[in-house]
């Protein structure tokens, strides 16, 4: 437990001075997303840890951004809580403030909230050297502008994020996993119409013709929910496997070697949930693809040209990730119009006017 | 009326059909402040955009002319958020207010900004869906307003505010670009500006329409109404039945004050002996709130709660909410006025700061009830006051951003959901140190370079802090009267 805030200040301001770019990161477990930053020095924020408040009856936690996610589960798990955001695992010593900065929500993003719904405070580190308080740790909170909310997924390009206050939720009574044999058409339709009705969803899944459905709240809930959906009811110790194994990406889809060593990329389609299908005739690759979130997160592995990826995914409402950008295709994220650019770079100017932090990884020239 | 106001309003005119454009007195009068009536100015003119086209040229105009726009909603905000500058426009989006989709498969509700709440609720009620976040003036309240101030309500604890409801937001800036923030999907690429647009009162862009998040409505809803004999074990109980993993639907609490107010006004069966009154509810499949039901009466007899009644039926529930509900227009009548604060504070600390505020009430001679949603640590005191005695006012206006003051200092913020608008600004002096104040300044010129939209609200200047700072020393004895105050 240790509190490096003075310590990061005082490389900020040197860097500052120097004008020398600077790489912040927690662990580097997440360092392939977003764009390669070009930096001069490295700014590890893994020593600066420890939970600064964490009253459960609160349903808030406080920690500095180093602190592993693995500890803050731990705590959360002493006292029956979760992060209801279930961010990705990539590695034990992934932190809370990569976390943040990146915003990967796992499997219940839109049944419970992802990453930015949970985030009710932070103290951030400026271009400048100055550490500056946004939001706090109540659950109700609108004086000024929701800043904490913009650092949220800004890669650190912003400041470096170096307290987080989150709201935390009790872990649920029951959880049950329901198969279904079902096409991708009729998976995302049937998913969609559960969703409308007072059902206790909280993840939805399904790759090659097999639809998972996750059911989580009171016991009494999950047992009419299973009785009203029928499908197959799968064991509590495997369906935890399977569902981890989407939270942290460690599922055999996302590890397919045939198709990381054929120049494919992984592409993260995020669309309005009942989006048509992404048949195989409008991209390539289309056939393998793991959809979860009801329909509004689909994977594809594809050798298909970014721009191709791109237009469907704007023509379908929604946007495209190049998740993981082994072969350096480009861009990771896709352009905002020329009106939201100009706001980036605003803010960018405000919260970082020398340019120091990870330049490039959000957007080129950011 | 100056020359220069003449030409604008000429502009306007080529822009507007011409009932769309207010500029006499008489007209404008209606539209000098907000829900925060003791705060009051005449604009130059009222536009009233029927169209997305209308509001950017309505906004090119301005920019054009250098004159600040106040952007207004159903004007129900308690903040004075929509209070008119006197050397600007205010632009109401009330006749932009056509439900444009509601896709019942998806649950989304598109909407121009002009939209009641409660009217989305009514429209997506033959699915069986509807709108969550329900601030109490849900009946009037628009749902650009509800954007402009991040609303929330008594079901937020469960179900969240504004920003967690809303996934899409169009909108013109004031140099007349139109943008969208968030998409159709669950996020959207770059930084998160639909989230920076929430809550930012007006002063970045004007709103042309909304996407928001429907959900299902819950089948069965019961309320438990327990009584407590001590303030301090009915805030602890609070923290009980969350800290027992439940999370209510609302968790409402009134003090005796307020009880003795509402069941003279409207017979909800309010327990006149307790000291406070939690008003617990549970929603979902009938199963589901049974078991919670009984759960959450476990903890609250845990807590020492002394009488405990559970709604029998939905005609029982509304009765024991009716009296919360109620608890403005209670105040109103056995007060000639009211002044309503909103401050949050971490639940633990509740029965502290309703102590304080009891000290203060004798200090500053002025009675105070509270009502509020406890589950979430939103405090709403109510200070009654007489508001044709000018020290009254004076001394309401102080016990309030001493209240404030306590909330910041008990690890809270001045403001939960009414939002800062002119009311709140000084208090935000105490919040933030002048390099945050910056950084908001620094948002706001990101989306607004020229500083137009709304510019007077949320954020004090330096000067006005260290004026608010000197006004401390010297309570109530207000240095330089004359001085322009915004």
């Amino acid at each position: 437990m240790a509190d490096l805030t003075n310590d990061f200040v005082a490389q900020i301001r040197d860097a500052a001075a120097a004008k020398c770019l600077l790489n912040i990161e927690g662990s580097g477990s997440k360092r392939w997303y977003g764009n390669q930053v070009v930096a001069q020095r490295q700014l590890a924020t893994t020593g600066h840890t420890g939970i600064v408040e964490y009253d459960p009856a609160e349903l808030v936690l406080t920690a500095r951004a180093g602190m592993t996610l693995a500890d803050i589960e731990a705590a959360l798990a002493e006292r029956g809580q979760m992060l209801p955001f279930e961010p990705p695992r990539y590695a034990p010593e992934s932190t809370l403030g990569g976390v943040i900065a990146t915003a990967l929500s796992g499997p219940g993003r839109p049944f419970v909230g992802g990453v930015r719904d949970f985030v009710l405070g932070m103290h951030v580190i400026d271009g400048k050297g100055d550490v500056l308080k946004f939001g706090g740790q109540v659950m109700k909170n609108v004086a000024g502008y929701d800043v904490s909310r913009l650092m949220t997924g800004s890669l650190g390009i912003l400041g470096l994020i170096s307290q987080v206050s989150i709201k935390v939720l009790p872990v649920p009574v029951a959880t049950a996993t329901l198969r279904f044999e079902l096409s991708e058409a009729e998976a995302i339709r049937r998913v969609n119409e559960w969703s409308g009705k007072p059902l206790p969803l909280t993840a939805s899944a399904w790759e090659a013709g097999i639809l998972h459905i996750r059911l989580s709240g009171a016991r009494a809930a999950v047992d009419s929910a299973i009785h009203q959906m029928r499908g197959v009811v799968l064991d509590v110790p495997g369906a935890k496997i399977f569902w981890d194994s989407l939270r942290d990406q460690t599922h055999p889809f996302f590890c397919d070697t045939h198709e990381m060593n054929t120049n494919q990329t992984l592409w993260r389609l995020s669309l309005p949930a009942i989006a048509p299908s992404i048949a195989a005739n409008r991209l390539q690759g289309a056939t393998h693809q793991l959809i979860e979130w009801g329909g509004g997160q689909r994977w594809l592995w594809s050798d298909a040209r970014g721009d191709a990826v791109r237009a469907v995914a704007h023509e379908l409402g929604g946007h495209a990730v190049r998740f993981n950008n082994q072969h350096g295709g480009g861009e990771t994220f896709a352009q905002p119009s020329a009106a939201l650019m100009a706001i980036h770079r605003r803010l960018k100017q405000t919260f970082d006017p020398q340019g120091i932090f990870n330049p490039g990884r959000l957007y080129q020239g950011l | 009326m100056s020359a220069q106001h003449q030409r604008l309003i000429a502009a306007l005119a080529q822009v507007l059909p011409s009932a769309n454009l207010l500029w006499q007195k008489e007209d404008t009068a209606p539209y000098e402040c907000d829900g925060l009536a003791a705060y009051r100015t005449l604009p130059i003119a009222v536009a009233l955009p029927e169209n997305e086209a209308q509001v950017q040229a309505v906004l090119n105009a301005c920019n054009a002319f250098g004159v600040p726009v106040v952007p207004r909603g159903a004007g129900t905000g308690l903040s004075g958020g929509a209070m008119p500058m006197a050397e600007g426009i205010v632009l109401s989006t009330a006749k932009l207010n056509k439900i444009l989709d509601i896709d019942s498969l998806s649950r989304r509700a598109v909407l121009q900004p002009g939209v009641r709440n409660l009217a989305i609720s009514d429209a997506a009620a033959p699915y069986d869906l509807y709108y969550a976040p329900d601030p109490s003036s849900q009946i009037a309240c628009s749902i650009g307003g509800n954007v402009a101030e991040n609303s929330g309500g008594v079901h937020c604890l469960k179900y969240g505010l504004t920003v967690n409801n809303v996934i899409r937001v169009r909108a013109v800036l004031m140099d007349g670009e139109i943008v969208e923030f968030g998409t159709e999907a669950l996020d959207a690429p770059g930084l998160d500006l639909l989230g920076v647009m929430i809550g930012s009162e007006g002063m970045l862009a004007v709103v042309t329409e909304v996407t928001v998040r429907l959900i299902p409505k819950p089948p069965v809803a019961r309320v438990i109404m327990a009584s407590f004999d001590d303030m301090t074990k009915a805030g602890h109980a609070v923290a009980d039945v969350i800290a027992a993993g439940l999370i209510p639907a609302g968790l409402e609490m009134m003090d005796k004050p307020a009880t003795r107010a509402v069941e003279e006004f409207v017979q909800a069966g309010y327990d006149l002996n307790a000291e406070a009154i939690l008003l617990c509810e549970s929603d979902g499949t009938p199963e589901e709130v049974e078991e919670e039901i009984s759960r959450m009466s476990d903890v609250l007899r845990h807590s020492g709660a002394i009488r405990i009644q559970v709604s029998e039926s939905e005609a029982e529930r509304m009765k024991f909410w009716s009296g919360r509900k109620n608890a403005f227009p209670a105040a109103g009548r056995i007060s000639p006025d009211y002044y309503c604060m909103d401050g949050t504070i971490p639940k633990k600390h509740i029965a502290t700061l309703l102590n304080q505020i009891k000290e203060m009430e004798a200090r500053y001679g002025l009675r105070c009830m509270n009502v509020f949603h406890a589950g979430d640590g939103n405090m709403h005191p109510l200070i009654l006051f007489d508001g044709s005695d000018e020290d009254q006012w004076r001394r309401a206006e102080d016990f309030g951003n001493e209240i404030l003051e306590a909330c910041v200092a008990l690890g809270g913020t001045v403001t939960g959901e009414h939002g800062v608008g002119i009311e709140k600004i000084n208090t935000m002096c105490v919040q933030f140190d002048e390099k945050e104040r910056d950084a908001f300044f620094g948002v706001k010129a990101a989306f607004d370079p020229a500083r137009l939209l709304n510019p007077d609200k949320v954020i004090p200047t330096l000067h006005r802090c260290a004026e608010y700072g000197r006004m401390h020393v010297h309570r109530g004895q207000m240095p330089h009267a004359d001085l322009p105050r915004f």
